[in-house]
Parts: structure tokens; C-alpha cells; sequence
């Protein structure tokens, strides 16, 4: 099915199933623990070996010996791959140092052997006895130095100007940003860092791996089969028709997953040379240094507004590292999106550094950019004596997206986000006054940010076959990696073919089924429900031809088909399959498809220690048509929290020095715990985005965690008046500065 | 022992011999992990959800190990392997404990309970419908932990356990929010179902009380 325009009235405008708060129906599976994960497939590799990675030890140089002499000789070990012994595998997508080969070190703890044994105690103790020697050399691991010029004043005259106007590191300028931010009368000239930060899902990067003859099967955990599958191929060098993934649950990805990463690759090295399936997760402390980050930023913000609040000059400058020197972290993206303004300059430079990878994390670019532009705007509030919420309302924009000429908004209803959020959060009794406003012990403040996460589409497809018994089986290998991926295809799917949900029966993550759009992006949802209806459209379709009806005019419902005065069980042409995909056309090339929240907290700080707890937290989002509203809440909810980990304690520490993440586990690198979030509202507009889908959807997962970390920073410094623009806030940064204790 | 070994094989090789001078039933056939000879291991027999399990163990098979992969109850997760996540959690005897954190070996004579104990599928425990319910949970990996922590949560409160939220120690504590997020924080969701975690041990609770 090509979508070609925007979708007119209909199936999904009297929705029955579709839209309705419906509990997840893989819930009764996890929650009893039933679902199988990928390193738990005792069914499908019960004789598999076990594999342990070690992971280099040094950040750059090369290994000038590796013996695993004694380690061969340990209890129980099967095979060793040791990476000097194998040439350098392919680089996948997303890839940038390769995940195993040779004897060039690219970043800590990058995989440098893999030891298999019967038992994972063996393979562990053996992995400790290979000794190895290396050649260190120098590197660049401080992204501060390694980009001198970062909020430097000159990075307005033109430099890195006239380069690829596609790449992300081209500055992009509309008007005379310097002679209007010269001429404003009010002015926020302010620098930001955020840290680099762990995906640190809770299940590890997980792979079984098993070889039939020339094909190979991976039983992984993976958000994206289709990219995963091809890049397999190319890293091992084989056909890519002898790769299957199947990743039908997946613990957690927010991006680690997105890409192949050493699991997958050194299990399906190790299984060739044991000569059976090996299974590898990759040990908690790895994964920090092993696998992929989000980039720490600089970031730079300068508005220039009328002392009315309107902005006339707006720049954003964002600074950023990788071993490629090129894929860096774009803390611009919602800049020409959010606020009005003729004078604009983005830029996002990349520079070169040799720690671990950095690559997609949740929101990739938008969630740290937020932690800039949002605070900079609370502080032009401030400088204007404007309110945050009146001073945004101020800077909606009319007519094309202000910093994408020629481009339109689909859809966006950031006003009302913010105004009802104001009125639901109790946004009047706000004391402008910073420091202002003492429960007991407590400094409490308030604070409010916009948010904009983009809504791409992708191309994806399904199989759905109508048993003769009236069971439907949907078929695509679209991921669920939390997002309820499995109830809005089955509710999809209920609602095009008029069944009750429980006669919808959803499998997904396997490579043998139609590619999907797959989890990242905040694409999967409204992608994978639209391929899901078009494959539904095409059963209808022949299901018509069988029987004599035009499918298209025909009602589905309640398990029996109308047209006209005629009337058919549904199961009435006998067992059927269909195979369909969506295409989204260009015609969206025209719009800036995107998301739109209100973002408030209130948090309390301690007058005495410092301490920061949140009390409350909403969102109000504009997100298109809400598939499952329960869901879609968890959604929100969950990246709210990681937007409060962002603001208050998520930080890699990296040792400038030797060249690694210091706090590589769960116990050094702190994400948010029960008692560090309140209550969550979520409030969904209702909205509908016809230029997005069929079903006029939109993604929210990413949305979440684009603002509410602003917000954070902006009632902290609401309750205490001191502006911390070094993330995360902890204490040890305001500390000294907290109001006099009376 | 060669003497001219890494310091690593040595303290794993001291770490062998701890074992072996605390568990006197072991198999010892071994000094050190690179000599070539088997591990350490011995029998040990625990009830696993009221079914008695008897194993011939690696000494150093932790009894998240033990359950994952000698008796394939594979619904106890392993988020951490080091006592950080809480994904992990057991009861044992009644009392939750961190799986990875103990050898499976120290465990001789215990009663443990799994997520597989608590409710199947098709017969969910009360805690388990109220995760469904309230969408306390969305990756579900770390789900098990979290069911299995509650419902020692709310037993711990039952039994008069105090907790560092408490203002007066000596005091019962009482079922709220803020005692649950306090109890509960040795288990982390990423996903961030916490808020929803805390309304469905709630509602539990509230149950529970109603038919007190």
C-alpha cells in the first residue's frame, strides 16, 4: 500500500478497538516470567556452549601478544577465538570501530577474545587467565579539549560554513543571526554540557548463536531484524539469506539494540569454532565501554528577543565527539522547530575521540538538546520578566516551520500542551521570585519546558493469515522492546478485520517474517500498525475477490463481513494469507512531522544538604492519534524518568587519561529508583495526524524524554535561584550556593 | 600451583580454596582454575516452588545460575550478575534475597520461591494481574524481580520491618507510597513503570487489608 497523501475519513475514525486503554497482551507472559528472552532458549539450543567476551583493556594501541595457552587448558573449555588470530569482521550499520578482529585496540573494552567452555564458571575463569601484552598510544578522550573552540565566541564568522549542506556538521543559517543577536535588546548568551550517558537496559546484550551447515541462526536481542540481518551478513562476510535473527522479547534497548554488537558477532565466531550453538550475554561491567553510549555535548545558546519576549535572533551550537569524528550527537534537531525567529544559525560539530563508541540513545540529539534550549529559554523568561509558560506562547510560530523554509507542520498543537498543562499543574501559583517559596525544610519550585521529538515513518510489512477457525495470526518482525508492540498490531489488526482481540494472535522479531520498520526513532509504532492494516486491507481484499464483494466498501465487524445487503461469516472463503507493506511517499517530505508536549515539575530541594526530590511531574502531549493509551502512558512515563535520570545523576565518568568509562555497572553509573519518582500524569491530546499514517498516529516513546529534564532544571532553580548548566545537577555543583538557613 | 602464575589465577585459585575449607561435602579435585582438572563441585538439594531439587553443583554456580540454567526457570532474570539491579530476586524461606549474590551451594535444606511460584499465565498471582492491570512494567525483564520483591515487600511491612523512610523506627509502618518506593528501590525498571509499579502494589495492599 503506498500512502501518498494524507488519509481521509476512515475505519480509524470510529474506532472500536483501536484508541482503547487496553492492557498489554503479552502481560500475563512476563509478568509470570514465561516470555522467553534471548539468552533463555533452552528449547531451541539446549546442548548450547557458553561464551565469555574479554574485553580490551587498554583505550587505543594494539595488542603486542596474547597468550591463551593456559586458559586452553582450563576445565572444561571448548574453543577460544582470540582476536589477533581473525582478520578485522565487517563493519555493520551503526558500527564504528569493528566488533572483533585483529590486533588494533579502537576503544575500551572492545571485544579482544572470546572463550567458550561447558560451563559459564569455566569460560569466566578461563577468560582471566588469557594474558595479554599491549602497545598503548595516546589519545583524545576529553571532548572539552578535543574541542577548544566550543562556545567560543568566533563560531558565529563562518568557519565549517560551505561543506556538505546534508551533513549534520554543515552550520545551517536563516537571515543575519549576528547583526540581529548584536541588535536585540534582551539577550541569553549561555554554554550547557551534558554528559556521556548508558543506555543500561536491564537485560544485557544477549545472543545465541547456531550453525546449520552455511546458515546461521541468532537468537538475539535486537530492535532492528531487517538492518540487523543485512549487517550480520556483512560483518561475517556470508549471504544474507543464510542469517536469521529472532528477537521475539527484548529486555529493554532504548538504542543499545539497534545495532549488531559484539554478543552476536563473537557468539556466531565462537559457535563456527566450537562446532555448536554458543550463547553470550555480555557481563554487566562491559557493556559501558564495549557497546554504544549517547555523546556527551557542549552546547551554546544565544536568543536575542524584544523586550515584548519575541525572538529575533536564535543560535544553538552543538559540540560533540566519536571515533569516526563524524556521527555525533545533535543536540540542535528541535531548534528550527520549537520557536519563531528570522535570524537562525544551528550547528552541530563532531570531532574525533577515541573513547568507546557513541551512537543512539533515546531521542538521539532532542533529549539533550532540550537540557539547552529549555533552560535557555526559562532564562530569557527570566531577562524579559516574561512568564515561561506566556514567554513560549509568545514564540509559536506561523506558517512554515521557521527554520525549514518551505517546510509546513503537519500537525502541532504546542499551545495547547502548555496552556492546559499550566492549568492542570496549578502553573498560576508559581512564585516567579527564584527562592522564594519554603515547606519546611524544603526550597520548592517550579519549572516548565515545550517539547518536540520528530515523528518519521518507515516503510514496513506484515503477513496475516485467517485460520479456518477465525484465529488471525499477524506475522512481521517488528520488535517489542517494551513499547506494547504486540497489543496495537493485535488491536490493528482486531479493528481492520473486525475480530475481538482475543482472536488475534501476534508474532513477532523473526527475520523469516516481512520486514517491519523495527523499534528506534519513534517510528515503530505508527510504521509497524500501518504496515499491519495495509496487510489487513490486502485480506480483505481477497477475501472479497473469493466470495464476490468489493472489499474496500464492505464492514468488518464483530467477526462477519456486510456489503451492501449481503452478509458473510468472516471465516466464510476458508483459511487465507496476505502479505502487504506500507510505503510512505514524498509527499511528506513536505511537512515536518512531529510530536509536541507541555513538560512541568515541581521538585523540592533541601535547604540544608541539597538534595533534590521530585514531587510532581506532567506531561501533555500532542502525539497524533494514541493507539493504546495505556501503553503509550507507560511510554511518557518511562521517559520522564529517564529525562529525571538525564537531569539529576546519569553521568559516564570518563577518565581522561586511560581513556574509559569509570562507572561501568549499576552500581557507579545511577538511573533513577522508585523512590526518586513521584506520581506521573500524562494527558493525550486528541489529536489526529493524517499526513503521518493511515491510522493518523504518531510515536511517543522519544517525546517523553524531550523536556521533562528542562523542566527539572528549571524548577531547581526556580526553588534555590541558581542556575546549574553542567548536567547532571547534583549537589556537589549548587551546594556552596543554597540560600543562608535561617 | 605453579608459583609463577598471574595474580589473577592466584586469587582465583585462593578463592577456591576459601570454598573449599567452608564446604567440607565438597568434591575437592581441584587447587587451581588452570590445572587442568575439574572444578570443585557438590551435591545440594533445595525445593524450588515446592519441588524438591537435588543438583551436583559447580561450587561456583550462584543460585541465580542454578535456577537459569541447571533447572531452566529461566523466569528469574539476570539484569547485573553483581547485586545492582534487583532483577534477580528470589525469596528464600520467605525472605528476598538477590539470587546472583549467593552461591547455590549455601542454599542446602531451603525452601525458594520464583516468579514461576508465584501465579502461571493462565492462573496469575494477585500481584501478577495487578503489573497487567496497572501496566507495571513494559520490557518486562525486570518484571519477575519486581513481582517477586513486592509481594516480600508487603510481607516485610506485615511483619512489622522498619524501614529508613519511617520517622519513628520503633513504630509499626503502615502501608504508603512512600514506604513502598523506599522498599522497592533495590530493583530498577529502566523502562520507568514506577509509577505504576507503586499503584499496583497498592492496590494489593489495599486488598489484602480489605480482607484482613
Amino acid at each position: 500500500m503506498d500512502f501518498n497523501q494524507p488519509a481521509g475519513t476512515n475505519l480509524f475514525d470510529n474506532a472500536r478497538v483501536i484508541g482503547k486503554p487496553t492492557p498489554r497482551i503479552d502481560g500475563p507472559l512476563k509478568t509470570t516470567g514465561t516470555a522467553p528472552y534471548a539468552y533463555e532458549r533452552h528449547d531451541v539450543a539446549p546442548d548450547a556452549a557458553y561464551g565469555y567476551i574479554l574485553g580490551a583493556a587498554i583505550a587505543k594501541g594494539r595488542i603486542s601478544a596474547m597468550n591463551v595457552a593456559e586458559a586452553r587448558r582450563a576445565p572444561g573449555v571448548v574453543a577460544i577465538v582470540a582476536a589477533p588470530d581473525v582478520a578485522p569482521v565487517g563493519k555493520g550499520m551503526g558500527n564504528v570501530a569493528p566488533l572483533f578482529g585483529g590486533s588494533d585496540v579502537a576503544h575500551y573494552h572492545q571485544a579482544i577474545a572470546v572463550v567458550v567452555a561447558e560451563t559459564f564458571e569455566q569460560a569466566r575463569a578461563a577468560a582471566a587467565l588469557i594474558r595479554v601484552d599491549y602497545d598503548r598510544t595516546p589519545g583524545a578522550f576529553d571532548l572539552a579539549r578535543a574541542a577548544p573552540h566550543a562556545g567560543a565566541e568566533e563560531q558565529d564568522d563562518g568557519a565549517g560554513d560551505g561543506g556538505d549542506p546534508q551533513s549534520q556538521q554543515t552550520p545551517k543559517r536563516i537571515g543575519d543571526f549576528a547583526d540581529a543577536f548584536a541588535a536585540a535588546p534582551v539577550k541569553v548568551d549561555a554554554t550547557y554540557t551534558t554528559p556521556d550517558e548508558s543506555h543500561a537496559m536491564i537485560e544485557p546484550h544477549a545472543t545465541i548463536a547456531g550453525w546449520d551447515g552455511d546458515k546461521l541462526t541468532l537468537w538475539t536481542s535486537n530492535q532492528m531484524i531487517a538492518w540487523s540481518k543485512s549487517s550480520m551478513a556483512k560483518i561475517l562476510g556470508i549471504a544474507e539469506e543464510n542469517v536469521r535473527l529472532d528477537s521475539p522479547y527484548i529486555g529493554g534497548g532504548f538504542g543499545s539494540k539497534l545495532f549488531v554488537r559484539a554478543d552476536a558477532v563473537c557468539a556466531a565466531l565462537a559457535a563456527k569454532e566450537a562446532g555448536r550453538p554458543v550463547k553470550i550475554a555480555l557481563q554487566r561491567p562491559l557493556i559501558a565501554n564495549n557497546t554504544a553510549h549517547r555523546h556527551a555535548t557542549i552546547q551554546r545558546i544565544r536568543l536575542g528577543a524584544g523586550r515584548d519576549g519575541r525572538i529575533t535572533a536564535i543560535a544553538h551550537e552543538c559540540w560533540s565527539g566519536n571515533l569516526d569524528g563524524q556521527s555525533g550527537e545533535d543536540g540542535t534537531a528541535q531548534t528550527p522547530v520549537l520557536y519563531a525567529g528570522a535570524n537562525r544559525l544551528v550547528a552541530s560539530r563532531v570531532t574525533h575521540l577515541d573513547l568507546p563508541e557513541g551512537n543512539a540513545m533515546r531521542a538521539p540529539g532532542e533529549a539533550v538538546g532540550h537540557l539547552a534550549l529549555e533552560v535557555a529559554m526559562d532564562e530569557l523568561a527570566e531577562a524579559t520578566g516574561m512568564d515561561p509558560v506566556a514567554l513560549r506562547l509568545a514564540n509559536e510560530p506561523t506558517g512554515e516551520v521557521p527554520g525549514k523554509p518551505g517546510t509546513r507542520y503537519s500537525e502541532r498543537n504546542l499551545t495547547r500542551c502548555l496552556t492546559e498543562g499550566a492549568e492542570r499543574f496549578g502553573w498560576a501559583r508559581r512564585n516567579a521570585r527564584p527562592g522564594a517559596v519554603r515547606d519546611g525544610r524544603w526550597l520548592v519550585g517550579m519549572g516548565v519546558a515545550a517539547g518536540y521529538r520528530g515523528a518519521p515513518t518507515q516503510k514496513s510489512a506484515a503477513r496475516v493469515r485467517l485460520e479456518a477457525d477465525g484465529l488471525l495470526v499477524v506475522e512481521t518482525d517488528m520488535t517489542d522492546i517494551g513499547t506494547g508492540s504486540y497489543t496495537i498490531i493485535a488491536q490493528t489488526a482486531a479493528e481492520t478485520m473486525g475480530l475481538p482481540l482475543d482472536r488475534v494472535s501476534v508474532r513477532l522479531g523473526d527475520s523469516a517474517f516481512p520486514a517491519a520498520a523495527g523499534s528506534g526513532g519513534q517510528w515503530g509504532a505508527a510504521s509497524s500498525t500501518a504496515g499491519v492494516y495495509a496487510a489487513c486491507v490486502a485480506l480483505r481484499r481477497k477475501i472479497g475477490e473469493q466470495l464476490g464483494f468489493a472489499a474496500d466498501d464492505a464492514t468488518f465487524a464483530d467477526g462477519r463481513i456486510t456489503a451492501g445487503d449481503r452478509s458473510w461469516a468472516l471465516t466464510d472463503a476458508g483459511a487465507q494469507v496476505a502479505e502487504d507493506g506500507i510505503a510512505f511517499g514524498d509527499f511528506q517530505k513536505g511537512y515536518d512531522l512531529g510530536t509536541y508536549a507541555g513538560h512541568f515539575a515541581e521538585v523540592a530541594v533541601d535547604a540544608f544538604t541539597g538534595v533534590t526530590r521530585i514531587r510532581r511531574m506532567l506531561a501533555v502531549c500532542d502525539a497524533g492519534r494514541i493507539l493504546n493509551p495505556m501503553s503509550a502512558r507507560s511510554q511518557v512515563i518511562g521517559a520522564m524518568v529517564m529525562a529525571a535520570g538525564g537531569a539529576l545523576m546519569e553521568e559516564l565518568v570518563v577518565d581522561t587519561r586511560f581513556g574509559l568509562f569509570v562507572n561501568h555497572d549499576l552500581a557507579g553509573y545511577e538511573v533513577p529508583v522508585h523512590l526518586d519518582i513521584p506520581h506521573q500524569e500524562v494527558v493525550f491530546l486528541d489529536t489526529v495526524d493524517p499526513v503521518s499514517t493511515p491510522l493518523k498516529a504518531k510515536g511517543v516513546g522519544e517525546l517523553g524524554i524531550c523536556g521533562p529534564g528542562a523542566a527539572i532544571a528549571n524548577a531547581i532553580y526556580n526553588a534555590t535561584g541558581i542556575r546549574v548548566r553542567e548536567y547532571p545537577l547534583t549537589l556537589d555543583k549548587y551546594l556552596d550556593q543554597l540560600p543562608q538557613v535561617a | 600451583m605453579a608459583f609463577n602464575t598471574t595474580r589473577r589465577a592466584m586469587l582465583a585459585g585462593s578463592g577456591a580454596a576459601v570454598a573449599l575449607t567452608q564446604a567440607p561435602g565438597a568434591h575437592a579435585q581441584s587447587t587451581g582454575a588452570g590445572g587442568g582438572t575439574p572444578p570443585s563441585s557438590m551435591p545440594v538439594s533445595f525445593t524450588v516452588n515446592g519441588t524438591a531439587a537435588e543438583l551436583e553443583l559447580d561450587t561456583r554456580v550462584t543460585l541465580l545460575d542454578a535456577l537459569r540454567e541447571h533447572l531452566e526457570l529461566t523466569g528469574t532474570k539476570k539484569g547485573c550478575d553483581h547485586g545492582q539491579c534487583g532483577a534477580c530476586t528470589v525469596m528464600v524461606n520467605g525472605t528476598r534475597i538477590n539470587s546472583c549474590l549467593s552461591l547455590a551451594v549455601q542454599h542446602q535444606g531451603d525452601e525458594i520461591t520464583t516468579i514461576e511460584g508465584l501465579g502461571t499465565p493462565e492462573d496469575l498471582h494477585p500481584m501478577q494481574a495487578a503489573f497487567v492491570k496497572h501496566d507495571g512494567y513494559q520490557c518486562g525483564y525486570c518484571t519477575p524481580g519486581q513481582i517477586c520483591s513486592a509481594v516480600a515487600t508487603l510481607a516485610e511491612i506485615r511483619a512489622g520491618i522498619p524501614s529508613h523512610v519511617q520517622g519513628d523506627i520503633t513504630a509499626a509502618p503502615v502501608f504508603n507510597a512512600a514506604e513502598l518506593r523506599e522498599r522497592m528501590s533495590g530493583n530498577i525498571c529502566r523502562c520507568g513503570a514506577y509509577s505504576n509499579i507503586v499503584e499496583a502494589i497498592t492496590e494489593v495492599a489495599n486488598s489484602d487489608l480489605g480482607a484482613a
